[in-house]
């Protein structure tokens, strides 16, 4: 199979073929710039940070439910200066609430979701041998892990971990004498930071680019499965916000380490007045938040891609209001740069501006709503296959609905006085953003899985994973509203040392309780998705009967993709139960020609020729009256 | 049907060089983001209070960097257009001049930093919209080096006799992000002149 590549000669059998002759094992596993290994390193590192990232959150949940009580094993695990006499330390509580946030939105749901499932789908669904620099894509994936060290290595120096909250608002993120985790730990959260930035901008301009440039012949824009749709307009956000952080960070450094004020100004730390004068932490909070904001989205939009196309494929039925789904995919990407006030109502701004970005936060809710109303009206009538993939879409679904019903009242700026920086915020952004959009990665996990590996996942262990999370989920943040109402707020360490807060203690135990035993779900899943990897059923080329053009590639993975070919494309991909065919899906690659009892006059976009022939076929071939009225 | 395989494959690699340079176009996009959130950064900040703002007059060294930098991109358009007629001596010796009046340029930044500092204008200021300039002026000089490295390999190319396609499609990417780069001066130095 290896070829000989002499320089301007190129091999015919081996399409795509740039010069990768011998692969060894660093070419292969490690330094791969084939997209669909470095999907599965994505994935994978993904798996272990969110692994991480929820043992730290049983953690700060075990302080919370019992805050007065002893574990002397924590202190076995975390050692005297962190779990002193068994007991959570209150800096090193911040420390976890921070890197739990930290590590769940950019590293599992920003990197561990885009990053999969763009380099997987975007060549495999468009038809490309390979994205359009498959060596900034290597690059994409090795600075997002190193960028993972730094930010796991910060628990292992003196000072701890980063602790001013996942959002690091100076001053007390600016001021490393503030608290010990603004000291070393807050260096290397930005180092890790900027290094996850480059990854993102590297991989992101790549998606754009292969989406616009190197689609397979007759996928225009329109023919696209919503999932590339999404991933596109998801790296058109983060490459428009990241840069913007990466200045709040720069400014942040040099506030930091170098002695200027842009974000300092009057401030007496331990009884010593700081030299800083003039400047602004609000700033900081402007630059932040203009990133801030649309990463929401970054982190929601690919779920909203990938349970498009599982709901559709599962219900057997073609998406409902395909363009409708588009154009709102569309509006909130163009929204989400213009709403970032609304996380700022309460520092003081302009009562005026406060309204503005309260009409474009709840604008917001019209595409969003369309998007709901298209799933459940896909699902409507659908010939429902509950598969684990579809229970986790219809899961998303679900989340998206009962968050987003609280950010009506969180983008209220009146309501957002009493409402700020409370457990309501907390429980809204993880069901709308953390729930529905790790929903929507674990249904793109067990419905991509034989795509990714060549095999299926269990079942049964799918179900029993789903119900412990779907139901766990719930459990968790349903409660928090009801606390936020009452004037809880978030990154408190011990309810006990407020009086209007001890009687929430009895609910923080219940929520730790459903917290363990949804942790404890995900070790069905672990265990199913590791040894699916090597021991589960082979899977076949294609196993849901799915439209889309991955489906058509071999099980076994070759380089560039396709062995011959690659193939044409003539239909939209949500061609399911089309009545007259004679199989209730058909694949993107079949021509009309082959459909001739299927077609439908819209199908043609108004080419007259193709009409003519498809009604002298009509009558030669004197098709049932019925038929005609579908 | 050898014909035929060579001619797709030859197809497919023209549509990954056009892609590879879009990159390069979205990548621009992004470094643009990056110092507009700086200029706005700077206008929310010094719109904050009267004893904020620049201050001063922008040093006349930042002419001289100026003049040097659209030189600079002159010589590299010639260069480009040397490589493509093949030209090869005359695309080596524009490109070592531009190299030259890239490093030229850098070396009066860093001059400019100087005469700023002398008159107390410094970057370590609590009238942050003064540290802006070294900010703005600082990034620029880092995506220069970077810029240089580019020109390096442009260079290294050309030295090492790669086949012509490639050579063109390297002086294309690299004259693309230098034009962008003395581009982006243009924008700081009037952004900042329109604020002093």
């Amino acid at each position: 199979m290896s070829t000989i590549a002499n320089a301007g000669t190129h091999s015919v059998d081996h399409h795509g073929d740039h010069g990768h002759h011998h692969e060894t094992f660093w070419t292969k596993y490690v330094f791969s710039q084939d997209h669909k290994m470095i999907a599965k390193q994505f994935l994978i590192t993904g798996i272990i940070m969110a692994v991480v990232a929820m043992l730290l959150s049983i953690l700060f949940r075990i302080q919370l439910a019992w805050p007065d009580k002893e574990f002397p094993i924590l202190e076995v695990f975390l050692g005297s200066k962190w779990a002193a006499g068994g007991r959570i330390h209150p800096e090193f509580f911040l420390a976890l609430v921070t890197i739990h946030g930290t590590i769940m939105v950019f590293f599992v749901l920003t990197a561990g979701l885009s990053g999969t499932f763009a380099n997987l789908l975007i060549p495999y669904q468009l038809g490309a041998r390979d994205m359009a620099s498959p060596f900034m894509n290597m690059l994409s994936y090795w600075f997002f892990f190193v960028a993972c060290i730094v930010m796991i290595a910060s628990f292992f120096v003196e000072s701890g971990p980063a602790s001013a909250g996942w959002t690091i608002y100076p001053p007390l993120s600016a001021v490393p004498k503030a608290i010990s985790g603004s000291a070393t730990g807050m260096t290397l959260w930005l180092i890790s930071m900027t290094l996850f930035i480059v990854s993102q901008v590297l991989g992101g301009t790549n998606y754009i680019s292969t989406v616009l440039n190197m689609r397979t012949k007759g996928m225009d824009l329109w023919k696209m499965p919503l999932t590339i749709w999404a991933l596109f307009l998801t790296a058109i956000v983060g490459l428009l916000s990241f840069p913007v952080l990466v200045s709040a960070v720069v400014l942040l450094i040099f506030d930091r380490s170098f002695g200027t004020s842009f974000y300092l100004s009057d401030l007496v730390v331990q009884g010593q007045i700081l030299p800083n004068e003039g400047g602004s932490p609000i700033l900081f909070q402007h630059l932040f938040w203009f990133l801030g904001h649309p990463e929401v989205y970054i982190v929601l939009m690919p779920a909203l891609g990938l349970t498009s196309e599982v709901i559709s494929t599962n219900s057997r039925k073609p998406i409902f209001g395909y363009h409708a789904m588009v154009y709102s995919l569309i509006g909130i990407t163009i929204l989400s740069f213009i709403v970032w006030g609304h996380h700022m109502f309460v520092t003081g701004m302009n009562p005026f501006l406060g309204g503005v970005f309260m009409i474009t936060t709840l604008i917001i809710a019209v595409p969003s709503a369309v998007k709901v109303f298209n799933y459940l009206a896909t699902l409507w009538r659908g010939n429902i296959r509950f598969t684990p993939a579809m229970l986790f879409a219809i899961g998303m679904v679900s989340f998206f609905i009962s968050g987003g019903l609280t950010g009506i009242y969180l983008g209220n700026s009146a309501l957002d006085i009493n409402l700020h920086d409370t457990y309501f915020v907390v429980a809204h952004f993880h069901l709308v953003m953390g729930s529905a959009s790790i929903f929507g990665m674990l249904c793109g996990v067990y419905h991509w899985f034989p795509k990714l590996f060549g095999r299926m996942m269990n079942e049964k262990l799918g179900y029993l994973h789903f119900w412990l999370t779907f139901i766990g989920a719930y459990l968790v943040f349903f409660p928090m509203h009801f606390m936020g109402i009452d004037g809880v707020p978030r990154r408190y360490y011990a309810f006990t040392e407020f009086p209007f807060m001890e009687k929430w203690i009895s609910v923080n135990v219940f929520v730790t309780w459903a917290a363990i035993i949804a942790a404890l779900g995900q070790i069905a899943f672990i265990w199913n998705f590791f040894s699916s990897i090597w021991f589960g059923k082979r899977a076949t080329q294609n196993p849901w009967s799915s439209n889309t053009l991955e489906w058509t590639t071999p099980v076994e993975h070759i380089h560039g993709n396709w062995p011959g070919e690659i193939p044409t494309v003539y239909r939209w991909p949500y061609d399911y139960s089309k009545p007259g065919h004679h199989e209730d899906f058909i694949p993107q690659t079949v021509p009309f020609s082959e459909t001739m009892s299927s077609n439908l006059p819209h199908d043609f976009e108004g080419n007259a020729e193709a009409e003519r022939i498809q009604r002298e076929w009509e009558l030669a071939n004197n098709p049932q009256p019925e038929k005609e009225t579908e | 049907m050898i014909a035929m395989a060579k001619y797709t494959q030859d197809k497919e690699e023209l549509t990954q060089q056009k892609a590879k340079k879009f990159n390069l176009w979205l990548g621009m996009i992004g470094m643009f983001m990056m110092f507009a959130a700086l200029s706005s950064g700077f206008i929310v900040y010094t719109a904050g209070g009267m004893d904020r703002g620049i201050k001063t007059l922008l040093p006349d060294a930042f002419i001289y960097s100026t003049a040097l930098i659209v030189l600079s991109s002159v010589t590299m358009q010639l260069a480009y257009n040397a490589a493509k007629k093949t030209l090869f001596s005359r695309q080596k010796m524009l490109l070592v001049a531009t190299i030259l009046l890239g490093i030229g340029f850098f070396i009066i930044q860093v001059y400019a930093w100087g005469v700023l500092s002398a008159r107390g204008v410094v970057f370590v200021n609590s009238n942050a919209s003064q540290s802006f300039i070294y900010v703005f002026t600082g990034m620029h000089l880092a995506h220069i080096v970077a810029g240089i490295l580019v020109l390096i390999r442009a260079l290294a190319g050309r030295i090492n006799n790669i086949p012509q396609v490639n050579n063109v499609f390297r002086m294309d990417l690299a004259a693309l992000f230098w034009h962008f780069l003395g581009f982006l001066w243009i924008y700081i130095y009037v952004f900042l002149l329109l604020n002093q």
